[in-house]
Protein backbone atom coordinates (compact mmCIF):
# COMPACT_ATOMS: atom_id res chain seq x y z
CA UNK A 1 0.00 0.00 0.00
CA UNK A 2 1.04 3.68 -0.57
CA UNK A 3 2.46 5.99 1.58
CA UNK A 4 -0.42 8.39 1.15
CA UNK A 5 -2.89 5.37 1.88
CA UNK A 6 -1.35 4.37 5.45
CA UNK A 7 -1.79 7.91 6.21
CA UNK A 8 -5.44 7.66 5.52
CA UNK A 9 -5.62 4.54 7.47
CA UNK A 10 -4.51 6.32 10.73
CA UNK A 11 -7.93 8.27 10.82
CA UNK A 12 -10.21 5.64 9.72
CA UNK A 13 -10.07 4.78 5.82
CA UNK A 14 -13.67 5.79 4.74
CA UNK A 15 -14.05 6.87 8.31
CA UNK A 16 -16.09 4.23 9.44
CA UNK A 17 -14.39 2.06 12.24
CA UNK A 18 -13.48 -1.76 11.05
CA UNK A 19 -15.29 -3.27 13.69
CA UNK A 20 -18.68 -0.91 11.81
CA UNK A 21 -17.62 -2.23 8.59
CA UNK A 22 -17.21 -5.54 9.19
CA UNK A 23 -20.55 -5.36 10.69
CA UNK A 24 -21.98 -3.58 7.97
CA UNK A 25 -20.33 -6.11 4.95
CA UNK A 26 -22.04 -9.30 6.81
CA UNK A 27 -25.00 -7.36 6.42
CA UNK A 28 -24.55 -6.63 2.60
CA UNK A 29 -23.62 -10.22 2.27
CA UNK A 30 -26.72 -11.45 3.50
CA UNK A 31 -28.62 -8.89 1.81
CA UNK A 32 -27.22 -10.52 -1.82
CA UNK A 33 -28.00 -14.13 -0.53
CA UNK A 34 -31.95 -12.83 0.29
CA UNK A 35 -32.73 -10.41 -2.63
CA UNK A 36 -35.43 -8.09 -1.44
CA UNK A 37 -35.29 -9.12 1.91
CA UNK A 38 -34.11 -5.89 4.42
CA UNK A 39 -31.44 -7.10 6.85
CA UNK A 40 -31.45 -5.16 10.30
CA UNK A 41 -28.37 -2.92 10.70
CA UNK A 42 -26.64 -1.34 13.62
CA UNK A 43 -26.77 2.14 11.69
CA UNK A 44 -23.79 4.71 12.67
CA UNK A 45 -24.10 8.38 12.98
CA UNK A 46 -22.58 9.77 10.47
CA UNK A 47 -21.08 13.26 9.89
CA UNK A 48 -23.90 14.80 7.98
CA UNK A 49 -28.15 14.74 8.98
CA UNK A 50 -30.29 11.28 8.05
CA UNK A 51 -32.41 13.25 5.53
CA UNK A 52 -28.51 13.19 3.77
CA UNK A 53 -28.44 9.08 2.64
CA UNK A 54 -26.52 8.23 5.73
CA UNK A 55 -27.41 4.68 4.93
CA UNK A 56 -26.32 5.17 1.58
CA UNK A 57 -23.03 6.69 2.53
CA UNK A 58 -22.53 3.57 5.09
CA UNK A 59 -22.80 1.30 2.57
CA UNK A 60 -20.36 2.77 0.33
CA UNK A 61 -18.43 3.63 3.00
CA UNK A 62 -18.17 -0.37 3.85
CA UNK A 63 -17.57 -1.16 0.15
CA UNK A 64 -15.29 1.21 -1.00
CA UNK A 65 -11.96 0.91 -1.61
CA UNK A 66 -8.70 2.87 -2.89
CA UNK A 67 -8.92 1.85 -6.80
CA UNK A 68 -12.32 2.42 -6.83
CA UNK A 69 -14.16 5.40 -8.96
CA UNK A 70 -17.22 7.06 -7.38
CA UNK A 71 -19.93 8.70 -8.92
CA UNK A 72 -22.30 10.49 -6.84
CA UNK A 73 -25.82 11.38 -7.96
CA UNK A 74 -28.83 13.34 -6.84
CA UNK A 75 -32.07 13.47 -8.65
CA UNK A 76 -29.75 12.96 -11.19
CA UNK A 77 -27.47 15.65 -11.08
CA UNK A 78 -23.95 15.20 -10.08
CA UNK A 79 -23.33 18.66 -9.33
CA UNK A 80 -26.40 19.33 -6.37
CA UNK A 81 -25.06 20.28 -3.16
CA UNK A 82 -25.88 16.87 -1.62
CA UNK A 83 -24.22 14.97 -4.21
CA UNK A 84 -20.90 17.35 -4.35
CA UNK A 85 -20.94 16.96 -0.56
CA UNK A 86 -21.14 13.08 -0.13
CA UNK A 87 -18.26 13.42 -3.16
CA UNK A 88 -16.50 15.34 -1.17
CA UNK A 89 -16.76 13.57 1.67
CA UNK A 90 -15.17 10.28 0.43
CA UNK A 91 -12.55 11.78 -1.66
CA UNK A 92 -11.27 13.63 1.70
CA UNK A 93 -11.96 10.41 4.13
CA UNK A 94 -10.93 7.53 1.17
CA UNK A 95 -8.70 9.48 -0.99
CA UNK A 96 -10.85 8.35 -4.07
CA UNK A 97 -10.86 9.21 -7.64
CA UNK A 98 -13.98 10.84 -8.40
CA UNK A 99 -16.03 10.92 -11.36
CA UNK A 100 -19.13 12.35 -13.17
CA UNK A 101 -19.40 9.82 -16.15
CA UNK A 102 -21.71 6.76 -15.43
CA UNK A 103 -19.54 4.74 -17.60
CA UNK A 104 -16.31 5.47 -15.74
CA UNK A 105 -17.88 4.90 -12.15
CA UNK A 106 -17.28 1.61 -10.25
CA UNK A 107 -19.38 3.07 -7.75
CA UNK A 108 -22.72 4.64 -8.06
CA UNK A 109 -24.39 6.43 -5.36
CA UNK A 110 -27.59 7.43 -5.99
CA UNK A 111 -30.37 9.30 -4.58
CA UNK A 112 -33.91 8.86 -6.29
CA UNK A 113 -32.32 7.64 -10.03
CA UNK A 114 -31.06 4.96 -11.33
CA UNK A 115 -28.53 6.16 -14.67
CA UNK A 116 -29.58 6.69 -18.27
CA UNK A 117 -26.88 4.76 -19.70
CA UNK A 118 -26.76 1.31 -19.04
CA UNK A 119 -24.85 0.02 -15.74
CA UNK A 120 -22.21 -2.77 -16.57
CA UNK A 121 -21.18 -5.86 -14.87
CA UNK A 122 -18.55 -4.73 -12.28
CA UNK A 123 -20.75 -1.43 -11.32
CA UNK A 124 -22.24 -1.19 -7.54
CA UNK A 125 -25.09 0.88 -7.47
CA UNK A 126 -25.74 2.40 -4.35
CA UNK A 127 -29.20 3.74 -3.42
CA UNK A 128 -30.47 5.89 -0.70
CA UNK A 129 -33.08 5.33 1.10
CA UNK A 130 -35.66 6.83 3.35
CA UNK A 131 -37.93 4.63 4.03
CA UNK A 132 -36.99 0.94 2.77
CA UNK A 133 -40.11 -1.17 4.38
CA UNK A 134 -42.93 -1.04 1.31
CA UNK A 135 -45.66 -2.14 3.40
CA UNK A 136 -44.93 0.55 6.36
CA UNK A 137 -47.97 2.76 4.82
CA UNK A 138 -50.45 -0.16 5.34
CA UNK A 139 -49.00 -1.52 8.35
CA UNK A 140 -47.04 0.84 11.01
CA UNK A 141 -45.92 -2.28 13.23
CA UNK A 142 -42.79 -3.45 12.42
CA UNK A 143 -43.47 -6.70 13.61
CA UNK A 144 -46.50 -6.97 11.56
CA UNK A 145 -44.80 -5.98 8.05
CA UNK A 146 -42.03 -8.59 9.35
CA UNK A 147 -44.49 -11.04 9.48
CA UNK A 148 -46.26 -9.88 5.98
CA UNK A 149 -42.66 -10.83 4.37
CA UNK A 150 -42.68 -14.02 6.65
CA UNK A 151 -45.55 -15.39 4.68
CA UNK A 152 -45.71 -13.63 1.37
CA UNK A 153 -48.77 -11.57 2.45
CA UNK A 154 -48.91 -9.21 0.06
CA UNK A 155 -52.63 -8.71 -0.52
CA UNK A 156 -52.97 -5.90 0.96
CA UNK A 157 -50.19 -4.02 -0.88
CA UNK A 158 -52.41 -4.96 -4.04
CA UNK A 159 -55.47 -4.01 -2.42
CA UNK A 160 -54.05 -0.61 -1.91
CA UNK A 161 -52.97 -0.07 -5.94
CA UNK A 162 -56.13 -1.11 -7.13
CA UNK A 163 -57.39 1.24 -4.76
CA UNK A 164 -55.44 3.76 -6.73
CA UNK A 165 -57.33 2.05 -10.19
CA UNK A 166 -60.75 2.79 -8.63
CA UNK A 167 -59.43 6.65 -7.57
CA UNK A 168 -58.13 7.50 -10.66
CA UNK A 169 -58.78 4.87 -13.35
CA UNK A 170 -55.14 4.00 -13.33
CA UNK A 171 -52.11 2.67 -10.87
CA UNK A 172 -51.48 6.75 -9.85
CA UNK A 173 -48.31 5.69 -7.84
CA UNK A 174 -44.97 7.20 -9.79
CA UNK A 175 -42.56 7.45 -6.90
CA UNK A 176 -41.38 4.14 -4.89
CA UNK A 177 -43.65 1.71 -7.11
CA UNK A 178 -43.36 -1.64 -5.27
CA UNK A 179 -41.29 -4.33 -7.21
CA UNK A 180 -41.30 -7.86 -6.47
CA UNK A 181 -37.68 -9.08 -6.41
CA UNK A 182 -37.25 -12.70 -8.01
CA UNK A 183 -40.28 -13.81 -7.74
CA UNK A 184 -40.19 -13.88 -3.76
CA UNK A 185 -39.89 -10.40 -1.64
CA UNK A 186 -41.91 -7.24 -2.49
CA UNK A 187 -39.08 -4.32 -2.50
CA UNK A 188 -39.24 -0.94 -2.06
CA UNK A 189 -37.39 0.76 -4.57
CA UNK A 190 -36.34 3.99 -3.27
CA UNK A 191 -38.10 7.05 -4.40
CA UNK A 192 -36.79 6.63 -7.66
CA UNK A 193 -39.70 7.22 -10.44
CA UNK A 194 -40.89 4.52 -11.66
CA UNK A 195 -39.62 5.24 -14.98
CA UNK A 196 -36.61 3.66 -13.55
CA UNK A 197 -38.06 0.27 -12.34
CA UNK A 198 -37.51 -1.03 -15.67
CA UNK A 199 -33.85 -0.59 -15.60
CA UNK A 200 -33.71 -2.90 -12.32
CA UNK A 201 -34.25 -5.83 -13.78
CA UNK A 202 -31.56 -8.01 -14.61
CA UNK A 203 -29.43 -5.49 -14.84
CA UNK A 204 -25.36 -6.26 -14.64
CA UNK A 205 -24.84 -4.18 -12.03
CA UNK A 206 -25.05 -4.78 -8.53
CA UNK A 207 -27.79 -2.68 -6.53
CA UNK A 208 -27.31 -2.09 -2.81
CA UNK A 209 -29.79 -0.15 -1.08
CA UNK A 210 -29.31 1.70 2.42
CA UNK A 211 -31.66 2.94 4.66
CA UNK A 212 -29.54 4.72 7.57
CA UNK A 213 -32.51 6.13 9.89
CA UNK A 214 -34.29 2.82 9.69
CA UNK A 215 -31.41 0.39 10.30
CA UNK A 216 -31.79 -1.34 7.05
CA UNK A 217 -29.54 -2.88 4.14
CA UNK A 218 -31.12 -5.00 1.09
CA UNK A 219 -29.91 -5.51 -2.63
CA UNK A 220 -30.36 -6.72 -5.59
CA UNK A 221 -27.73 -8.98 -7.01
CA UNK A 222 -26.70 -8.90 -11.19
CA UNK A 223 -29.46 -10.63 -12.98
CA UNK A 224 -32.12 -10.95 -11.01
CA UNK A 225 -36.07 -10.57 -11.91
CA UNK A 226 -37.56 -7.20 -10.62
CA UNK A 227 -40.79 -6.80 -11.48
CA UNK A 228 -43.56 -4.14 -10.95
CA UNK A 229 -46.51 -4.85 -9.04
CA UNK A 230 -49.64 -4.65 -11.91
CA UNK A 231 -52.97 -6.08 -12.79
CA UNK A 232 -53.43 -8.09 -15.90
CA UNK A 233 -56.05 -5.71 -17.05
CA UNK A 234 -54.30 -2.36 -15.71
CA UNK A 235 -50.24 -3.13 -16.57
CA UNK A 236 -47.26 -1.51 -15.19
CA UNK A 237 -46.63 1.76 -17.56
CA UNK A 238 -43.16 3.96 -17.22
CA UNK A 239 -44.00 7.47 -17.82
CA UNK A 240 -43.90 9.16 -20.75
CA UNK A 241 -43.03 12.38 -21.92
CA UNK A 242 -44.49 14.23 -24.64
CA UNK A 243 -41.77 15.82 -25.94
CA UNK A 244 -37.92 15.45 -25.89
CA UNK A 245 -35.24 17.24 -23.65
CA UNK A 246 -34.84 20.64 -24.63
CA UNK A 247 -31.30 20.54 -24.71
CA UNK A 248 -29.71 17.39 -25.85
CA UNK A 249 -32.93 16.20 -27.74
CA UNK A 250 -32.95 12.83 -25.90
CA UNK A 251 -36.30 10.82 -25.81
CA UNK A 252 -37.46 8.09 -24.06
CA UNK A 253 -34.99 9.54 -20.85
CA UNK A 254 -36.91 10.68 -17.80
CA UNK A 255 -37.24 14.84 -17.89
CA UNK A 256 -37.21 17.18 -15.14
CA UNK A 257 -39.69 20.56 -15.60
CA UNK A 258 -37.25 24.01 -14.72
CA UNK A 259 -38.79 26.92 -14.91
CA UNK A 260 -37.32 29.61 -16.76
CA UNK A 261 -39.21 32.94 -14.89
CA UNK A 262 -41.91 33.86 -13.54
CA UNK A 263 -43.91 34.57 -16.16
CA UNK A 264 -44.68 30.28 -16.42
CA UNK A 265 -41.43 30.05 -19.33
CA UNK A 266 -40.24 26.29 -18.73
CA UNK A 267 -38.34 23.44 -20.29
CA UNK A 268 -38.22 19.86 -20.02
CA UNK A 269 -34.78 18.91 -19.75
CA UNK A 270 -32.76 15.04 -18.82
CA UNK A 271 -32.73 14.52 -14.78
CA UNK A 272 -29.35 12.76 -15.31
CA UNK A 273 -27.06 15.44 -16.21
CA UNK A 274 -24.12 13.44 -17.25
CA UNK A 275 -26.42 11.71 -19.98
CA UNK A 276 -27.21 14.90 -21.14
CA UNK A 277 -23.80 16.49 -21.51
CA UNK A 278 -22.65 13.60 -23.33
CA UNK A 279 -25.16 13.68 -25.92
CA UNK A 280 -24.59 17.25 -26.40
CA UNK A 281 -20.66 16.49 -26.46
CA UNK A 282 -21.63 14.46 -29.29
CA UNK A 283 -23.61 16.72 -31.44
CA UNK A 284 -27.52 16.66 -30.19
CA UNK A 285 -29.08 19.72 -29.62
CA UNK A 286 -32.80 20.09 -28.59
CA UNK A 287 -34.81 22.69 -29.74
CA UNK A 288 -33.73 25.37 -26.46
CA UNK A 289 -30.35 24.44 -26.85
CA UNK A 290 -27.95 27.29 -26.89
CA UNK A 291 -26.17 27.76 -30.37
CA UNK A 292 -22.64 27.30 -29.21
CA UNK A 293 -23.05 26.14 -25.54
CA UNK A 294 -20.12 23.98 -24.77
CA UNK A 295 -21.18 23.04 -21.26
CA UNK A 296 -25.13 24.11 -20.54
CA UNK A 297 -26.35 23.58 -16.98
CA UNK A 298 -29.93 24.66 -16.63
CA UNK A 299 -29.77 21.73 -13.84
CA UNK A 300 -26.62 22.87 -11.99
CA UNK A 301 -28.64 23.94 -9.03
CA UNK A 302 -31.28 21.16 -9.07
CA UNK A 303 -32.85 22.01 -5.46
CA UNK A 304 -34.69 19.76 -3.21
CA UNK A 305 -37.47 17.29 -4.40
CA UNK A 306 -40.50 18.68 -3.93
CA UNK A 307 -41.77 15.66 -2.72
CA UNK A 308 -41.81 15.32 1.14
CA UNK A 309 -40.68 11.87 1.70
CA UNK A 310 -38.46 12.26 5.01
CA UNK A 311 -35.64 11.78 3.39
CA UNK A 312 -34.53 15.50 2.78
CA UNK A 313 -35.45 17.59 5.20
CA UNK A 314 -32.10 19.91 5.12
CA UNK A 315 -33.58 23.03 3.67
CA UNK A 316 -30.32 25.31 5.34
CA UNK A 317 -27.91 23.33 3.51
CA UNK A 318 -29.52 23.30 0.19
CA UNK A 319 -29.83 26.24 -2.36
CA UNK A 320 -32.99 27.07 -2.65
CA UNK A 321 -33.32 27.31 -6.42
CA UNK A 322 -34.31 27.26 -9.30
CA UNK A 323 -36.01 24.18 -8.49
CA UNK A 324 -37.42 21.88 -11.04
CA UNK A 325 -40.48 20.30 -11.02
CA UNK A 326 -41.12 16.38 -10.98
CA UNK A 327 -41.09 16.13 -14.61
CA UNK A 328 -44.40 14.47 -15.07
CA UNK A 329 -45.50 16.94 -18.00
CA UNK A 330 -49.23 15.12 -17.10
CA UNK A 331 -50.44 13.27 -14.14
CA UNK A 332 -48.25 15.62 -11.42
CA UNK A 333 -49.77 15.64 -7.88
CA UNK A 334 -51.88 12.23 -8.95
CA UNK A 335 -49.12 10.46 -7.04
CA UNK A 336 -49.71 12.29 -4.15
CA UNK A 337 -52.15 9.57 -2.54
CA UNK A 338 -49.41 7.18 -2.41
CA UNK A 339 -47.37 9.86 -0.77
CA UNK A 340 -49.94 11.22 1.72
CA UNK A 341 -50.87 7.73 2.76
CA UNK A 342 -47.07 7.23 3.99
CA UNK A 343 -46.42 10.13 5.66
CA UNK A 344 -49.37 9.27 7.90
CA UNK A 345 -47.55 7.36 9.67
CA UNK B 1 3.20 -21.13 19.03
CA UNK B 2 3.26 -17.66 20.90
CA UNK B 3 4.60 -16.49 17.38
CA UNK B 4 2.42 -18.64 15.04
CA UNK B 5 -0.72 -16.71 16.92
CA UNK B 6 0.31 -13.54 16.41
CA UNK B 7 1.84 -13.69 12.83
CA UNK B 8 0.11 -14.23 9.54
CA UNK B 9 -2.62 -12.08 9.79
CA UNK B 10 -3.06 -9.08 7.48
CA UNK B 11 -0.42 -6.57 6.90
CA UNK B 12 -2.81 -4.06 6.15
CA UNK B 13 -5.83 -4.79 7.93
CA UNK B 14 -7.63 -2.13 6.45
CA UNK B 15 -7.35 -2.32 2.79
CA UNK B 16 -6.59 -6.45 2.92
CA UNK B 17 -9.89 -6.88 4.67
CA UNK B 18 -11.69 -4.17 1.87
CA UNK B 19 -10.05 -6.04 -0.52
CA UNK B 20 -10.88 -9.33 0.43
CA UNK B 21 -14.56 -8.12 1.09
CA UNK B 22 -14.90 -7.28 -2.24
CA UNK B 23 -13.95 -10.26 -3.74
CA UNK B 24 -16.38 -12.01 -1.39
CA UNK B 25 -19.22 -9.55 -2.40
CA UNK B 26 -18.61 -9.93 -5.95
CA UNK B 27 -18.59 -13.52 -5.62
CA UNK B 28 -21.87 -13.76 -3.86
CA UNK B 29 -23.45 -11.18 -6.34
CA UNK B 30 -22.49 -13.75 -9.05
CA UNK B 31 -21.92 -16.57 -8.50
CA UNK B 32 -19.63 -19.18 -10.77
CA UNK B 33 -17.23 -16.46 -10.95
CA UNK B 34 -14.12 -16.83 -8.84
CA UNK B 35 -12.53 -13.64 -7.59
CA UNK B 36 -8.96 -13.44 -7.06
CA UNK B 37 -7.52 -13.29 -3.93
CA UNK B 38 -4.13 -13.05 -2.81
CA UNK B 39 -2.48 -14.81 -0.08
CA UNK B 40 -3.18 -12.26 2.17
CA UNK B 41 -2.74 -14.15 5.57
CA UNK B 42 -0.37 -16.97 6.50
CA UNK B 43 -2.11 -18.60 8.89
CA UNK B 44 -1.16 -22.04 10.95
CA UNK B 45 -2.07 -25.50 8.82
CA UNK B 46 -4.26 -26.60 8.34
CA UNK B 47 -6.28 -23.48 7.75
CA UNK B 48 -5.23 -21.96 4.36
CA UNK B 49 -3.98 -18.33 3.34
CA UNK B 50 -7.70 -17.66 1.36
CA UNK B 51 -9.78 -19.24 3.89
CA UNK B 52 -7.91 -17.52 6.68
CA UNK B 53 -8.47 -14.01 5.20
CA UNK B 54 -12.11 -14.70 4.49
CA UNK B 55 -12.60 -15.69 8.36
CA UNK B 56 -10.29 -12.17 9.29
CA UNK B 57 -12.43 -10.32 7.06
CA UNK B 58 -15.54 -11.18 8.35
CA UNK B 59 -15.28 -12.70 11.90
CA UNK B 60 -14.85 -10.42 15.30
CA UNK B 61 -16.35 -10.61 18.90
CA UNK B 62 -19.66 -10.38 17.48
CA UNK B 63 -19.68 -13.32 15.63
CA UNK B 64 -19.96 -16.82 16.93
CA UNK B 65 -17.26 -19.10 14.82
CA UNK B 66 -17.75 -22.63 14.87
CA UNK B 67 -14.77 -24.99 13.38
CA UNK B 68 -14.62 -28.27 11.80
CA UNK B 69 -12.86 -30.88 13.99
CA UNK B 70 -9.80 -30.64 12.16
CA UNK B 71 -9.38 -27.07 12.87
CA UNK B 72 -10.73 -27.60 16.35
CA UNK B 73 -7.95 -30.42 16.61
CA UNK B 74 -5.34 -27.56 15.66
CA UNK B 75 -4.04 -25.17 18.63
CA UNK B 76 -2.31 -23.41 16.67
CA UNK B 77 -4.99 -22.25 14.18
CA UNK B 78 -7.69 -22.00 17.44
CA UNK B 79 -5.18 -19.56 18.52
CA UNK B 80 -4.34 -17.47 15.35
CA UNK B 81 -8.24 -17.05 15.09
CA UNK B 82 -8.36 -16.25 18.27
CA UNK B 83 -5.87 -13.50 18.32
CA UNK B 84 -6.24 -12.06 14.87
CA UNK B 85 -10.31 -11.55 15.07
CA UNK B 86 -11.20 -12.34 18.39
CA UNK B 87 -14.19 -14.21 17.97
CA UNK B 88 -15.83 -16.97 20.36
CA UNK B 89 -16.30 -20.28 19.44
CA UNK B 90 -19.97 -21.60 18.80
CA UNK B 91 -21.37 -23.89 21.31
CA UNK B 92 -23.14 -25.48 18.57
CA UNK B 93 -23.53 -25.55 14.98
CA UNK B 94 -26.56 -23.77 15.20
CA UNK B 95 -25.09 -21.04 17.23
CA UNK B 96 -22.54 -20.56 14.48
CA UNK B 97 -22.82 -16.80 12.31
CA UNK B 98 -19.62 -18.49 10.24
CA UNK B 99 -18.45 -21.93 10.15
CA UNK B 100 -14.90 -22.47 9.06
CA UNK B 101 -13.93 -25.40 7.24
CA UNK B 102 -11.44 -27.42 6.29
CA UNK B 103 -11.98 -30.28 5.29
CA UNK B 104 -15.28 -30.61 2.99
CA UNK B 105 -15.46 -34.08 2.30
CA UNK B 106 -16.04 -35.02 6.00
CA UNK B 107 -18.60 -31.73 6.91
CA UNK B 108 -21.76 -32.96 8.93
CA UNK B 109 -25.14 -31.91 6.72
CA UNK B 110 -25.78 -28.52 6.15
CA UNK B 111 -28.91 -28.23 7.99
CA UNK B 112 -27.24 -28.72 11.40
CA UNK B 113 -26.39 -24.98 10.96
CA UNK B 114 -28.60 -21.98 12.01
CA UNK B 115 -30.97 -21.44 8.94
CA UNK B 116 -32.11 -18.10 9.96
CA UNK B 117 -36.35 -17.92 10.83
CA UNK B 118 -39.22 -17.54 8.28
CA UNK B 119 -39.03 -13.68 9.75
CA UNK B 120 -35.10 -13.39 9.84
CA UNK B 121 -33.55 -15.44 7.46
CA UNK B 122 -30.64 -13.79 7.68
CA UNK B 123 -29.70 -14.94 10.96
CA UNK B 124 -28.25 -18.18 9.48
CA UNK B 125 -24.89 -19.62 9.19
CA UNK B 126 -22.32 -18.79 6.20
CA UNK B 127 -19.77 -21.48 5.85
CA UNK B 128 -16.40 -20.79 4.57
CA UNK B 129 -15.09 -24.41 2.42
CA UNK B 130 -11.86 -24.38 2.25
CA UNK B 131 -11.57 -26.05 -1.17
CA UNK B 132 -8.47 -27.13 -2.96
CA UNK B 133 -9.85 -26.43 -6.44
CA UNK B 134 -12.81 -24.72 -8.16
CA UNK B 135 -12.09 -25.97 -11.32
CA UNK B 136 -11.24 -29.93 -11.07
CA UNK B 137 -14.27 -31.11 -9.25
CA UNK B 138 -17.38 -32.81 -10.91
CA UNK B 139 -19.00 -29.70 -12.98
CA UNK B 140 -21.99 -28.07 -11.58
CA UNK B 141 -24.18 -26.53 -13.89
CA UNK B 142 -25.25 -22.76 -11.76
CA UNK B 143 -28.82 -20.71 -12.34
CA UNK B 144 -30.54 -18.36 -10.53
CA UNK B 145 -29.95 -14.50 -9.27
CA UNK B 146 -26.41 -13.07 -10.33
CA UNK B 147 -25.81 -15.29 -13.16
CA UNK B 148 -27.27 -14.24 -16.87
CA UNK B 149 -28.14 -17.67 -18.05
CA UNK B 150 -26.28 -20.22 -16.32
CA UNK B 151 -22.93 -20.93 -14.37
CA UNK B 152 -20.15 -23.47 -14.29
CA UNK B 153 -17.57 -24.43 -11.29
CA UNK B 154 -16.41 -27.41 -10.28
CA UNK B 155 -15.33 -27.41 -6.54
CA UNK B 156 -13.51 -29.98 -4.93
CA UNK B 157 -14.03 -31.62 -2.44
CA UNK B 158 -17.48 -30.95 -1.24
CA UNK B 159 -19.62 -32.11 1.81
CA UNK B 160 -21.00 -35.77 1.17
CA UNK B 161 -24.42 -35.66 -1.21
CA UNK B 162 -23.93 -31.97 -1.85
CA UNK B 163 -26.02 -31.62 -4.49
CA UNK B 164 -29.02 -32.98 -2.84
CA UNK B 165 -28.23 -31.13 0.49
CA UNK B 166 -28.21 -27.93 -1.72
CA UNK B 167 -31.55 -28.87 -3.40
CA UNK B 168 -32.85 -29.12 -0.07
CA UNK B 169 -31.45 -25.70 1.00
CA UNK B 170 -32.87 -23.78 -1.56
CA UNK B 171 -36.32 -25.23 -0.80
CA UNK B 172 -35.89 -23.66 2.69
CA UNK B 173 -35.76 -20.36 1.07
CA UNK B 174 -35.75 -17.75 2.43
CA UNK B 175 -34.09 -19.69 5.13
CA UNK B 176 -31.02 -21.71 4.19
CA UNK B 177 -26.95 -21.49 4.42
CA UNK B 178 -24.55 -19.67 1.89
CA UNK B 179 -21.54 -20.40 1.66
CA UNK B 180 -17.90 -18.74 0.60
CA UNK B 181 -15.58 -21.25 -1.30
CA UNK B 182 -12.18 -20.67 -0.39
CA UNK B 183 -9.80 -22.02 -2.99
CA UNK B 184 -5.98 -21.31 -3.43
CA UNK B 185 -7.35 -19.57 -7.21
CA UNK B 186 -9.45 -17.43 -5.12
CA UNK B 187 -13.20 -17.10 -3.64
CA UNK B 188 -16.62 -18.54 -4.99
CA UNK B 189 -19.52 -18.24 -3.68
CA UNK B 190 -22.89 -20.40 -3.44
CA UNK B 191 -25.69 -17.78 -2.17
CA UNK B 192 -29.03 -19.92 -0.43
CA UNK B 193 -30.81 -18.81 -4.36
CA UNK B 194 -28.30 -20.52 -6.43
CA UNK B 195 -29.82 -23.73 -8.08
CA UNK B 196 -27.21 -26.38 -8.80
CA UNK B 197 -27.60 -29.11 -11.48
CA UNK B 198 -25.01 -31.66 -12.12
CA UNK B 199 -24.16 -32.13 -15.60
CA UNK B 200 -25.28 -35.52 -16.25
CA UNK B 201 -28.96 -34.64 -14.27
ZN1 LIG C 1 -30.86 16.15 -22.33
Amino acid sequence: MNIQATDIATYNFAYLDEQTKRMIRRAILKGIAIPGYQVPFASREMPMPYGWGTGGVQVTASIIGPDDILKVIDQGADDTTNAVSIRAFFKKVADVAVTTETEKATIIQTRHRIPEAPLHAGQVLVYQVPIPEPLRFLEPRETETRKMHALEEYGLMHVKLYEDIARHGHIATTYAYPVKVEGRYVMDPSPTPKFDNPKMNMSPALQLFGAGREKRIYAVPPFTKVVSLDFEDHPFEIQKFDQPCALCGAEQVYLDEVILDDKGGHMFVCSDTDHCEKRREDGHRGHMAPENESRASPSSSAGPSPRKDGEEEAPTLTPPSPRPLRGEGKGEGQHQTFEKSREAE
Amino acid sequence: METQAIDGGFANPVFDAQAVFRAVMDAMARPGTIQPCGGLTVPPAPLSPVAGAVALTFCDNDTPLWLDPALQASAAAKHWLGFHSGSPLAHTPADAQFALVSSPAELIALENFAQGTQEYPDRSTTLILQVTSLSSGENLLLEGPGIEKAAMLAPTPLPRHFVEQWKQNRARFPRGVDVILAAPEGIACLPRTTRIKTMEA
